[in-house]
C-alpha cells in the first residue's frame, strides 16, 4: 500500500467518505479531497484495457495517480492469486474471476456506492441481454459477479448488492478469416478443419481458450454433443482433442499461436487464412492494408469479459479513491475510448455522450459508417460505407454461444491441450 | 592466531569460502528449493507444501513425458552434429589456414558480430526469410527450382534446427579454436615427416588434441539446445514440444510443483549426458 501522505487521520477518511458519496450523487468527476492528489492506486491486467491514456486521464479527471501494469493472461492469473501485495486494482477477465476469489485477495463492492449500476448491461447483472435472451454456456459472467456479502467467498445467483468485478470491457470472438485467399463465404466453425485449408489454418495455444474454439469447431461438425462447452467431461474433452490431435498430424494448421502479434503476424503475410483471433488483431492486419474479416459464424460467438477488482487490502481513503475511479470508469469517457476501438462498455448509454453519432452508429448500431472511422489514436479504421462484421451490438452480444470458462476438470483438460501440443 | 591462520588447511578454506558461499546461495539453494517444491502440491491457484510422489508419477506415468524428451534428445543430437561440424572446420580454418595473428583475430572478431544483437531477434529474424511468401520461397520460385512455395522451410523441426544451430555455432568455433591454438605445429611437421597424409593427420594428431574443445563445446551446446523453450515455440509455431516448452507451460499455470518435477528430471538428465561426456575426455587433463 502506497500511502504517502502523513496527516491521515479517521477524520480526513470520514470527511473523504462523506464527499465520495456526495460526488457519486453528481455527474462530474469532482476533487473532492486534498490529499487524495497523494494516493496512488496500482492497477494491473491485460495489455487490452491498461493503457496509459487512461491513466493519464484518471490524474486529469481525478486527480489522483494510477499506475498500470500490462501483462499476459497467465501472469495475470499468476498475480492476482498469488501477490496480493502488489497490487490494489486487479483488472482481470470474469473466468479468472473464478479461479481467484477462492484465495480471498480480492474484496466485495458495494453497488450501492456505483453511481450507474443500474444502468450495467444485463449481461453482468442476471445474465440477460434482453429479458428473452437465453444464458449462455461457459462462465458467464454473472455466475460469478456476486458473493453474499462483503466477506462472502460464494458466488451467489442473485444481485445480491455485493459485487467480485465491476464490468469494465467484454467482446464477442470468433474466427479471422482472409477473405481474398479463401475466395468463398465462409458461415461456420467448422471450416476451420476444412481440409481445403490444410496448412493454412491456425488455433491459439491458451488451452482454457483454445479449448473453447475447439469446442465450436467440433459441435458445428456434428461430431461431439456437448452439454456444457464451458465445464466439459473428461470424455467430452477426450474426444474433442482427440479429433484435434488427428487434425494436427494430418498437418492441417500451420501454426499455434500464443500472443496477439504472433496471430497478426500470421494473418498478415498470408501464412493462415483462417484461425481464431481476436477483434483488435483484425484490426490491426486490416491496418496493413490487408483484407481481413472477423467472420460472424451461425453456430454464434465465444465471448468474455474483464472487470476491475478491488484488492482486499484497500481501506480508507485508498477505498474511497477506488470508488470514486469505478464510477469515473463507467461515466462514459473510458467507455467511449474503448468502444472506438472495436470493445463494448459496461454501460453503453454513457459512452455515447464520448462518441459522435457515426461512431456511435457504426460500433454499436451497426450502421454504415458515415466518414471515416477513427480509433482513439486517430488512425482510420474504416472507410466511409463500411458496416462493422456481425452487426450491432444486440446482434453481435445476443448470439453469444459460449463464455470464456474454467472447466471443474481443468487439470485434466490442461494436461491433455499439452499431449495435443507435443503430438 | 596468526600461527593458526598460516596454516595450509585454515588458509586453503578461508581462500575457497567466498566462492563457496556465492556458490551455495546462488546456485545450491535454489535447486534444493526446486527439488523441495517439486514434492509439494499445487490446486488451480495454490501451492501446498507436502511430500508426495504425485508429481512424479505423473510424468514418469504419461507417454507425453518420453515422446517430448525424445524430441528433446533428438534436437540436441541433430544440432550437435551441425554445429560440430561447421564449428570444427570453421576453427580449423582460422587456426591452420590463417597464418598471421592479426588476421586469426581480425576474422574470430567477425564471427562474433551477429552475437552483439539478442539471440530473439537473430531467431525471430528467420520467420520473415521462411515464410511461404518469404524471401527464400520467392527467391527459389524466381530461379525456377520450385513451383509452389515450400511449407517445411517454417513451423517445421527443420526450421527449428536451424535456429539452434544459426545460434549456437560459435559456442563450438571458441573451445575448438581455442585448444586448437595449442596445438605445437612441430607435430604436424613430424607427423608430415613421418609420411603422413593430410587426413592422417588430421585424424591422428589434430582430432585428438582438439578433442578438450570439442567437448567442452558440446557441452555448451547439449545444455543450451536441452534447456531452451522459446527457440522451439516460435519456429515450430509453437506445433512442437521440448521439455522446457513442458516447463513453461506449467509455470503458466501455475504449477510450479509439476514444473519443479520436470526441471529436477531435466537437470538429473543433462547430468548423465555430462557426465558420460566426460567419461570420454579429461577436460581437466587437457586444459
Amino acid at each position: 500500500m502506497t500511502i504517502t501522505t502523513g496527516k491521515l487521520s479517521r477524520r480526513s477518511i470520514l470527511k473523504g467518505a462523506a464527499t465520495a458519496v456526495g460526488a457519486s450523487t453528481l455527474g462530474a468527476p469532482m476533487i473532492w479531497a486534498q490529499n487524495i492528489k497523494d494516493v496512488t492506486l496500482r492497477q494491473f491486467g491485460t495489455g487490452v484495457s491498461n493503457l496509459n491514456e487512461v491513466a493519464d486521464k484518471v490524474k486529469e479527471d481525478l486527480g489522483f495517480t494510477l499506475e498500470m501494469t500490462a501483462l499476459d493472461s497467465d501472469s495475470v492469473t499468476q498475480r492476482a492469486a498469488t501477490q496480493p501485495g502488489s497490487f490494489d486494482i486487479a483488472d482481470i477477465e470474469y473466468w479468472i474471476c473464478k479461479k481467484v476469489w477462492p484465495t480471498g485477495n480480492l474484496q466485495a463492492m458495494d453497488t450501492g456506492k456505483i453511481k450507474n449500476y443500474d444502468k450495467i448491461v444485463g449481461i453482468f447483472r442476471n445474465g440477460k441481454l434482453t429479458p428473452e435472451s437465453e444464458i449462455a454456456q461457459g462462465t458467464a459472467p454473472h455466475t460469478v459477479g456476486f458473493v453474499e456479502g462483503p466477506g462472502g467467498t460464494e458466488f451467489v445467483d442473485y444481485e445480491s448488492g455485493w459485487m467480485t468485478l465491476i464490468p469494465t470491457i467484454y467482446n464477442a470472438d470468433t474466427l479471422g478469416i482472409r477473405p481474398d485467399l479463401i475466395g468463398r463465404p465462409i458461415n461456420t466453425w467448422a471450416e476451420l478443419l476444412n481440409p481445403e485449408f490444410k496448412g493454412k489454418a491456425s488455433i491459439l495455444d491458451i488451452s482454457s481458450i483454445g479449448i473453447m474454439d475447439a469446442a465450436m469447431v467440433c459441435e458445428a461438425m456434428g461430431e461431439i454433443a456437448y452439454g456444457d462447452k464451458g465445464n466439459m467431461t473428461r470424455e467430452e474433452i477426450d474426444k474433442t482433442m482427440a479429433i484435434f490431435t488427428e487434425a494436427k498430424k494430418a498437418g492441417q494448421f500451420r501454426a499455434f499461436w500464443k500472443s496477439f502479434d504472433e496471430s497478426v503476424n500470421l494473418m498478415a503475410s498470408g501464412e493462415v487464412v483462417i484461425q481464431s483471433m481476436w477483434s483488435p488483431a483484425i484490426t490491426a492486419v486490416k491496418s496493413k492494408g490487408i483484407p481481413c474479416v472477423y467472420q460472424p459464424l451461425k453456430e454464434g460467438y465465444r465471448s468474455w469479459g474483464g472487470g476491475i477488482g478491488l484488492s482486499k487490502n484497500l481501506t480508507g481513503l485508498e477505498l474511497e479513491a477506488a470508488y470514486e475511479y469505478i464510477n469515473w470508469y463507467l461515466d462514459g469517457w473510458v467507455g467511449g475510448f474503448l468502444m472506438r476501438q472495436g470493445y463494448y462498455s459496461a454501460v453503453p448509454e454513457t459512452s455515447k455522450n464520448y462518441m459522435t453519432a457515426d461512431e456511435w452508429g457504426f460500433w454499436f448500431e451497426g450502421k454504415p459508417a458515415e466518414g471515416d472511422i477513427t480509433n482513439p489514436f486517430g488512425q482510420v479504421m474504416e472507410k466511409a460505407g463500411a458496416v462493422r462484421d456481425g452487426g450491432s451490438f444486440y446482434d453481435r452480444m445476443g448470439a453469444v454461444a459460449c463464455w470464456n470458462a474454467v472447466m471443474d476438470e481443468n487439470q485434466y483438460m490442461v494436461r491433455k491441450w499439452n499431449e495435443f501440443i507435443a503430438a | 592466531m596468526q600461527r593458526f591462520l598460516s596454516r595450509p588447511t585454515v588458509s586453503g578454506w578461508l581462500l575457497a569460502s567466498p566462492l563457496t558461499l556465492v556458490l551455495t546461495l546462488f546456485l545450491v539453494l535454489p535447486i534444493v528449493m526446486i527439488v523441495i517444491v517439486s514434492f509439494w502440491q499445487a490446486t488451480e491457484f495454490s501451492i501446498v507444501p507436502a511430500f508426495d510422489f504425485e508429481n512424479y508419477e505423473f510424468l514418469f506415468g504419461s507417454p507425453v513425458t518420453y515422446k517430448v524428451f525424445l524430441n528433446t534428445f533428438k534436437y540436441a543430437v541433430i544440432t550437435w552434429a551441425c554445429t560440430l561440424l561447421i564449428g570444427f572446420t570453421v576453427a580449423y580454418f582460422l587456426a591452420f589456414h590463417v597464418r598471421s595473428q592479426t588476421w586469426q583475430i581480425a576474422l574470430f572478431l567477425l564471427c562474433t558480430i551477429p552475437f552483439w544483437t539478442s539471440n530473439i531477434i537473430r531467431m525471430i529474424s528467420w520467420i520473415p526469410f521462411l515464410g511461404r511468401n518469404g524471401i527464400a520461397n520467392s527467391a527459389l520460385i524466381s530461379a525456377g527450382v520450385i513451383d509452389t512455395p515450400l511449407d517445411w522451410l517454417l513451423y517445421s523441426d527443420f526450421a527449428v534446427i536451424l535456429a539452434f544451430v544459426h545460434l549456437y555455432t560459435l559456442f563450438m568455433v571458441v573451445p575448438i579454436f581455442n585448444t586448437m591454438m595449442r596445438i605445437d605445429k612441430s607435430l604436424i611437421e613430424a607427423a608430415r615427416d613421418a609420411g603422413a597424409t593430410g587426413a592422417q593427420i588430421m585424424w591422428n594428431v589434430i582430432i585428438p588434441l582438439s578433442k578438450p574443445g570439442i567437448m567442452i563445446g558440446t557441452i555448451f551446446v547439449v545444455t543450451l539446445v536441452m534447456g531452451d523453450f522459446i527457440t522451439v515455440r516460435f519456429m515450430s509455431g509453437s506445433q512442437s514440444a521440448n521439455v522446457g516448452r513442458l516447463i513453461s507451460n506449467d509455470i503458466a499455470l501455475l504449477q510450479y510443483p509439476s514444473a519443479a518435477a520436470t526441471a529436477v528430471v531435466l537437470l538429473a538428465t543433462v547430468l548423465i549426458v555430462i557426465g558420460l561426456l566426460l567419461r570420454f575426455v579429461d577436460i581437466r587433463k587437457e586444459l
